[in-house]
């Protein structure tokens, strides 16, 4: 080893590693010259940009519109509520879409699916109304009985939603008013075995362009809305869309907001910092 | 320590007298970070990245010892009390995005300092210590941010877990044995998310005990500079305090923008969307990228696809680690005189076209793979390994360098005091 080490040097055996690194890699290279990509799948294909939802809560000025939070909440409870839970959200944060304490515990007690509980003679499994401090009870026990309900697919809680999936809020939008299309026939001629399973529904916005759940807005006007809004289905998809973003992060109007004190501090403590600088320094030669 | 013409410390205050006499702490900071510390005249703002990087941890740990009061380290939990921190403590939200962004941040300024001390030589001689020294701390940030990334329980922590801890499994016979022993299981759950949240718990206070000794070894020869010449005497030197605390306010008040924009307006936007998805062993998510951060030595990973004498992923395994204990040889690999590579003109393009090269790895990393970007990623894994390995032995032996000022003052009242590439000898070869 000493021997070798005299030989070459610290240097020799460096350029001996690194021109062995370059051979394998290489080798590698030739390897994947040779090799053809694999071909674009027909999901690939077929699927599609989610187009942007436009919400007013976009952007580093953005609020959430608490009547659109309001409406959104509607087509959620009236809509998505019996498949979809919302395990991380409260009753109580319904506070915050503008609703009084009054209205909060209203809608908690009537909620269609009861708060899991035991009965505190027997002990045995049983259930009652939600109170505001309670959680949204989800509408199946466990993913077993979600399954049995939904022709083998889960249905997933929607707390997160629009931060769990790359660029949500559009996704969400895109993916609930992308039904009822056809696919483009000239990609399909490419894809003779391209079809869309029974118990399917086609939807250029999912991911592998076939997904399990039925198209959930279906008709305008499915949900009647007490502000008066006109209920078509680009609207309430809209509206939950914008819900379902208050949910993933109901503090995010909050965020922004002190974003923008805080950046207002940093460019006063900047200016200043800077001005301290320039008259520490102003008598030290060190750069023309 | 530091240079004889070093302000001493002289306390005016009685209590400060008596406490200088019987625990010298204030004379400590004096001569750390004080007056006493006497640094180059010229230094420029890529100066500032060292008390940056130490921001930055300071963060980390205040942002996360706080979280500690709210997480639970606990599979079945884990992910449900990150969300109770983002909706139900209060300014929660605040604490966990500044720490996932200030792990960001964190590495953003270390990646710059990196650069700098390779830039301007500061990993030679009489500085090689310090440099040693930087790379541990490097390596000890990147088990931290990794452990870190765990503890959410998404599906990203989850998944990023299985694939680096199965690095160990390509290691033949025990590898499979030590990737069990580590997790406490055969695939990651319970035991695991408990270690790693015990570790990412005290990984920083050891990586800000490597700092104490990074900052004691660079206090002996004292700070490297643009030029790269060793300070010849008081006037090439000020001291720290007030000259470089001021500068360094400056620039501590530009991070504290960039970080702020993070934070409050794109929290999410180094991150990944499947780790708002709790973790879920049965189910894999279509791409498993690791952060940012670590792309482009994923992509040295990924870079081996041919088993040659050793199966390609232990090829991967070993060109990722060599990729950073490289490092720990570079002041041998480079024997060159001259530090800065202001001064060094055929070096220099082989240094801006490696970091190029390891940005476009950095992309290359988290990018589908295709046939077109895996070629793309061996050439540019075969550059970072020749870089260092070939081409700086050799050029740092056949180049000559360009003359050198006499000494920082000169070339400071030159003009020329290398405070910018674009004021150095290099850029004005005409003067």
């Amino acid at each position: 080893m000493r021997g070798i080490l005299n030989f070459l040097g610290v240097k020799g055996i460096a350029v001996l590693i690194g021109l062995g690194f370059t051979f394998v890699l290489f080798i590698s290279f030739i390897d994947t010259l040779g090799s053809e990509g694999e071909a674009k799948s027909a999901e690939y294909a077929l699927h599609k940009e989610a187009r942007a939802a436009h919400l007013p809560s976009d952007g580093p000025l953005g609020r959430f519109d608490n009547a659109q939070l309001q409406r959104g909440f509607q087509v959620y409870k009236e809509v998505c509520a019996a498949c979809h839970s919302l395990k991380y959200v409260a009753f109580r944060d319904l506070a915050a879409l503008g609703y009084n304490e009054a209205e909060v515990r209203a809608i908690a007690q009537q909620w269609a699916i009861e708060t899991p509980t035991i009965n505190p003679e027997t002990g045995e499994a049983a259930t009652r109304p939600s109170v505001a401090a309670d959680r949204f009870p989800k509408p199946f026990a466990n993913e077993v009985a979600a399954r049995a309900a939904n022709n083998n697919a889960v249905p997933p809680d929607l707390s997160l939603i629009t931060k769990a999936r790359v660029n949500g809020e559009a996704y969400l939008y895109s993916l609930l008013t992308g039904y009822g299309q056809q696919p483009d026939p000239a990609i399909v001629a490419n894809y003779p075995e391209f079809t869309t399973p029974e118990g399917l529904y086609y939807n250029p916005y999912f991911p592998t362009v076939n997904l399990a759940m039925a198209p959930p807005i279906t008709a305008d006007g499915q949900v009647t809305y007490a502000d008066g809004t006109a209920a078509t289905v680009d609207q309430m998809s809209k509206d939950v869309t914008a819900f379902l973003t208050w949910t993933a992060e109901p503090k995010m109007q909050a965020r922004k907001q002190a974003g923008l004190a805080v950046i207002g501090f940093l460019l006063i403590f900047i200016g200043l910092t800077w001005g301290a600088y320039k008259s520490i320094w102003r008598d030290i030669k060190y750069q023309q | 320590m530091s240079f004889p013409w070093a302000e001493q410390y002289q306390p005016k205050n009685p209590f400060m007298q008596w406490m200088d006499s019987r625990l010298p702490l204030p004379r400590f900071v004096y001569n750390a970070v004080g007056a006493g510390y006497p640094v180059p005249r010229n230094l420029n703002y890529f100066w500032n990245f060292g008390v940056l990087a130490g921001a930055a941890l300071m963060i980390q740990i205040v942002t996360g010892i706080v979280l500690a009061m709210h997480y639970a380290a606990e599979a079945g939990v884990a992910f449900y009390s990150v969300e109770r921190i983002m909706r139900d403590v209060p300014a929660g939200w605040l604490l966990r995005y500044a720490h996932q962004n200030g792990a960001s941040m964190f590495f953003i300024v270390v990646y710059i300092h990196i650069a700098r001390g390779l830039y301007y030589g500061s990993y030679k001689a009489p500085r090689e210590m310090v440099w040693l020294l930087g790379v541990v701390i490097f390596l000890l940030m990147m088990a931290t941010a990794f452990m870190g990334y765990v503890l959410p329980w998404g599906q990203m922590s989850f998944w990023g877990a299985q694939v680096i801890t199965g690095f160990f499994s390509a290691i033949p016979g025990v590898g499979e044995t030590l990737r069990v022993w580590l997790l406490g299981g055969y695939v990651p759950d319970n035991a695991a998310l408990n270690r790693f949240f015990s570790l990412h718990y005290l990984m920083p206070f050891v990586i800000a005990g490597v700092i104490i000794l990074h900052i004691w070894a660079l206090h002996i020869p004292g700070s490297n500079n643009p030029t790269g010449v060793e300070v010849k005497g008081k006037q090439d030197t000020i001291p720290f305090h007030p000259y470089y605390t001021a500068k360094d306010g400056v620039g501590v008040g530009v991070f504290f923008l960039v970080f702020a924009i993070l934070v409050f307006f794109m929290p999410n936007l180094l991150g990944h969307a499947d780790n708002y998805i709790e973790a879920n062993p049965l189910s894999t998510p279509a791409h498993i990228v690791p952060e940012w951060y670590f792309l482009p030595f994923y992509a040295i990973l990924k870079a081996f696809t041919i088993d040659f004498i050793m199966p390609a992923k232990l090829w991967g395994v070993i060109a990722m680690f060599g990729s950073i204990l490289i490092l720990f040889f570079l002041p041998w690999l480079d024997k060159s005189p001259v530090r800065s590579a202001n001064y060094r003109p055929t070096y220099r393009w082989f240094l801006i076209v490696l970091a190029v090269v390891v940005v476009l790895l950095g992309y290359l990393g988290g990018a589908s793979p295709t046939p077109f970007i895996i070629g793309l990623t061996q050439v540019a894994t075969a550059y970072y390994f020749m870089h260092f390995l070939v081409v700086l032995p050799i050029v740092s032996s056949m180049e000559k360098p360009l003359p050198l000022p006499n000494s920082i003052t000169e070339a400071v009242l030159k003009g020329k005091g290398g405070t910018s590439p674009a004021h150095s000898a290099v850029a004005q070869p005409a003067e």
